[in-house]
């Protein structure tokens, strides 16, 4: 039998990416669009006394100037979709009406003949601005007096949650050891090279809606268009063509897309809106700004006897839309120390608002972090009992036969494997040389420094709160279809882009029926084409999306064997399907499967004998399993910092996950790298510089530091592969896992560098000003 | 509103004479009047790479040129350089070694690849990462792009 899965294949679908033949949001084909820009606040938190529109609606080949009161009509505004209880919403526009709460907020559109002319026009739009106060330095926002993000606010505390259980405080008096720090982690996003992109065209002849945009949900983003501009679903139809990058950023809904397809609506016309790389920066999703602080009872054998992480999150200034800024800390304080026997956790988040743009979710949420912390206290522990981080790490971890099991947080673990993951890596960078080595450096004055951090990744989203309210399906839904080639057509919910979900798709439906992969096509990201589903967030492409295909491929094979049977008039259980050839059991003449599809398509007069053929299949599936699917991994880092100029080199990365049964691990590999790349640019380059006034200032790919290839070091990846126990397939979620990592092996392996010289750090990035910093030279 | 200037130049091997917006970029006239959409625009100054094509034999960013400045000049994009075959060996190691997700990048990666292995036929591995740090890639890590740029070096060996 041919196995498809667990096989390295290529893309097939990169083929016309190569050659610059890809469809992406700016590519697609439309006639007659006007382009639409934005007028964008300048202020952090300012008042609109007045709008001037005269001049730039009198501009040649403007079309249309748009504000708020022009879409009241349309789109009522929204809240956000409260998913965690006792969030304090503000609603929002799709354009500001009467104050802006952060820089970045659409406060105006322009319709025009062309890009250059629509920017004319917002450039002619005068508004007549009354600055406030503004929040924006997340230290100072939970302070008694500070100016409150939105006037109407007592507090900028938006939400306060606790999580696990309270702590005996005697606990911290007997510890043989307490351990405390703070962290500090700075403002990122997510830069997709694509940016964001509508094109909205509305019929008023019959109110049907289409829309292309650059998204990795097509069907919830028709349900909340429908919710949004108050249109009958079933005339809304939305494509995400190509999409040259997400990492959760297009997983939102946005102020701007919103209100271009309300523009859409209000004047009756195709209308297209890129954003520029500048509205990428302050419109686009930020995340991972927080304050931490933990506080760890160790005993003297070197149990942990308690663990307790408090959480700040500055959120911007509204929770985003659909699902809750929330999540950000609320991952991170969950997730803490889950790798470990905790005999006690206690946990707290606090929320901010700030006048600021929305803090989303971007690929790891909360996550990276929740490691970082983690494994830094780990080392921390190990320094003071006087052990070696992986020993410790060791003889703490949750045994990997413990599981199922549930965390001192509370949450609901299984099928984890932290025990073999460390072998695996430790067996990878040969620790033993890579210390010897890391020690000659230091006999002669080089500060090698070597990392490790550890992590659980919660994939596969199941049943987020409300539902309803953010529109996320739990399902996801396929169609099959067996051509007259006898090539089959899947079309399912789950999306691409990039990452290979397609050929994933692909391997797992060809073994499933039991053709070569070569006649699989996948098709996503068309709400008219595809069933009802999900789409893809939370890494769920192979765990759901996976095990739909593998249900799906039986049941097609089961009607492929149904009506072969009739045509050769034997039993469906004497005949088998394998590699595209329906065989007898017992031996005899079979029929390959284009020989039947073609009979099922233009021969009815050979089946009239039996049922009616049936060479598709229609199903959705939903799981029901015990909770998200978590996965497990560690990563490693060897770093070199020059103790003269604070600049890190990185000198190798190493990365061991258990993504369970690995479909394609060529593709699971280069989806770690990547998100390794996206953890290493949090932890040394990326951070969204704010003025005191709420003003990004490096708002550039030139001021934002993007790891680049001369920066990264080689990666080298292993698996362990557990599978998930609850599943046919056993994948588990691959998207996530590189970025949750080597924000954490990044710091403890700076962190181990400096240990010879005295300093600490622990805010991220850890630029070279930073680093000096730590050492005291400047 | 502009004056329009009329500019002739060769693209992609055929003469091309066209009425232009003086600040029009090269890469929206590539894009826009011509339809040759593989020359992607990521950041619009000249940071990204992503819409790298070729003026006069030599990398340039399609984005930081003005299409009015191309009178007598040859340009070569995407899909110029796809058709005349001088990618096909970095094409096949980006394929084999998954060295693209998205494939925003993938042109300009690609364009700036092939003119440095046709500087330097036998490169190390530092050498790449160097000659691909004008290009940003959001989805790879990079690792897997070295490796299919090696590779292609040795096909081409």
């Amino acid at each position: 039998m041919t196995k498809n899965i667990g096989s390295a294949r290529p893309r097939d679908d990169v083929r016309l990416l190569l050659d610059g033949r890809g469809t992406y949001l700016d590519d697609v084909p439309v006639t007659g669009a006007l382009h639409v820009a934005f007028l964008r606040s300048p202020h952090a938190h300012a008042d609109i006394a007045k709008i001037a529109t005269a001049a730039a609606a009198a501009l040649p080949g403007v079309v249309r100037v748009v504000t708020a009161s022009d879409l009241a009509a349309i789109c009522h505004g929204w809240g956000s979709s409260q998913t965690f209880p006792g969030l304090v919403e503000r609603r929002q526009t799709a354009l500001a009406a009467t104050r802006a709460v952060y820089q970045g907020q659409p406060v105006a559109a322009v319709a025009a003949e062309t890009r250059a002319i629509a920017e004319d026009g917002v450039e002619a739009i005068e508004v007549d601005w009354r600055p406030l106060p503004e929040m924006a330095a997340l230290d100072h926002a939970l302070e008694p007096g500070a100016a409150p993000a939105h006037g109407d606010l007592a507090s900028n505390l938006a939400y306060s949650g606790t999580i696990g259980a309270n702590i005996d405080p005697a606990i911290w008096k007997e510890a043989a050891h307490v351990l405390e720090e703070s962290f500090i982690f700075h403002r990122v996003t997510g830069v997709p090279l694509e940016t964001r992109g509508v094109v909205a065209s509305y019929l008023p002849a019959d109110g049907s809606l289409t829309v292309y945009q650059s998204h990795t949900a097509p069907h919830q983003l028709r349900s909340l268009y429908a919710m949004h501009l108050g249109l009958d679903e079933g005339r809304i139809h939305v494509v995400t063509p190509q999409v040259g990058g997400s990492f959760g950023v297009k997983i939102h809904l946005y102020p701007d897309e919103i209100a271009t397809c309300a523009i859409a609506r209000l004047i009756g016309r195709p209308v297209k809106f890129i954003a520029d790389r500048l509205e990428s920066f302050t419109a686009d999703i930020h995340a991972r700004e927080q304050r931490v602080r933990a506080r760890v009872a160790l005993g003297a054998d070197g149990r942990f006897l308690a663990w307790q992480v408090d959480c700040l999150l500055g959120m911007g200034a509204f929770s985003t839309h659909p699902g809750s800024s929330v999540q950000e800390g609320d991952e991170t304080v969950r997730l803490a120390a889950t790798p470990y026997r905790v005999d006690a956790f206690a946990g707290r988040v606090d929320v901010a608002f700030q006048n600021k743009t929305i803090v989303g979710q971007y690929r790891g949420v909360g996550h990276p972090m929740a490691s970082a912390v983690t494994e830094y206290m780990v080392d921390r522990s190990a320094e003071a009992l006087g052990v070696l981080p992986e020993e410790l790490r060791r003889r703490n971890y949750v045994p990997d036969d413990a599981y199922p099991t549930t965390s001192a947080s509370g949450l609901p673990l299984d099928a984890l494997s932290h025990r073999k993951c460390l072998d695996e890596i430790l067996r990878l960078m040969d620790m033993p040389a890579l210390r010897l080595a890391q020690a000659a450096f230091r006999a002669k004055g080089v500060y090698r420094g070597i990392g490790l951090s550890a992590f659980i990744e919660r994939t596969a989203t199941n049943v987020p709160v409300n539902a309803h309210v953010r529109k996320a399906t739990a399902q996801d839904g396929v169609t099959l279809h067996i051509d007259p080639s006898g090539s089959v057509r899947a079309a399912i919910t789950v999306t691409e882009q990039g990452q290979g979900t397609h050929t994933a798709i692909a391997q797992v439906i060809a073994d499933a029926l039991g053709v070569p992969f070569e006649r699989v096509t996948v098709i996503s990201g068309d709400s008219a084409a595809t069933p009802y589903g999900s789409g893809i967030r939370a890494s769920r492409g192979a765990p759901v999306g996976g095990e739909l295909a593998l249900k799906a491929g039986r049941a097609l094979r089961r009607n492929v064997l149904a009506a072969a049977a009739t045509l050769l008039q034997v039993a469906p259980d004497d005949l088998t399907l394998d590699n595209g050839t329906i065989l007898r059991r017992g031996g005899g003449r079979g029929v390959r499967l284009d020989e039947l599809a073609e009979a099922v398509h233009f021969r009815p007069q050979l089946f009239q004998h039996g049922a009616q053929p049936n060479l598709s299949v229609a199903m959705h599936f939903g799981h029901d399993w015990p909770t998200l699917v978590p996965t497990n991994g560690i990563q490693a880092s060897y770093l070199e910092v020059d103790a003269r100029t604070g600049m890190v080199r990185l000198l190798h990365h190493w990365a061991v996950d258990d993504f369970g049964t690995l479909i394609n691990p060529l593709l699971a590999a280069e989806q770690v790298r990547g998100g390794i790349a996206q953890g290493i640019g949090q932890a040394l380059y990326e951070e969204l510089l704010y003025s005191e006034d709420g003003q990004l200032t490096n708002a550039t790919l030139a001021d934002y530091l993007l790891p680049k290839a001369s920066d990264l070091p080689d990666i080298t990846v292993g698996h362990v592969e557990t599978p998930w126990p609850h599943s046919e397939l056993g994948a588990k979620g691959a998207g996530e896992a590189g970025t949750t990592g080597a924000l954490g092996a990044v710091l403890t392996a700076v962190n181990d560098a400096l240990r010879p010289l005295g300093a600490k750090i622990t805010e991220m990035p850890m630029t070279p000003e930073r680093i000096l910093r730590a050492l005291g030279k400047i | 509103m502009d004056d329009l200037v009329v500019v002739s130049m060769t693209v992609n091997g055929r003469a091309v004479r066209r009425a232009v917006s003086p600040r029009q970029s090269l890469a929206d006239f590539l894009r826009q009047d011509l339809g040759l959409t593989g020359t992607h625009l990521g950041c619009e100054h000249g940071v990204c790479g992503a819409c790298t094509i070729v003026v006069d034999g030599r990398i340039q960013r399609g984005c930081l040129s003005f299409a009015a400045q191309m009178e007598g000049h040859t340009v070569e994009t995407i899909e110029g350089a796809t058709a005349s075959g001088r990618l096909a060996a970095l094409q096949t190691a980006f394929r084999e070694r998954n060295a693209l997700q998205c494939g925003f990048c993938t042109p300009g990666i690609l364009l700036t690849a092939a003119e440095f292995l046709a500087d330097n036929p036998r490169p190390i591995r530092d050498a790449i990462r160097t000659a691909l740090s004008g290009n940003v890639c959001r989805c790879t890590g990079y690792h897997a792009i070295v490796d299919a740029v090696a590779s292609a070096a040795e096909a081409l060996s």
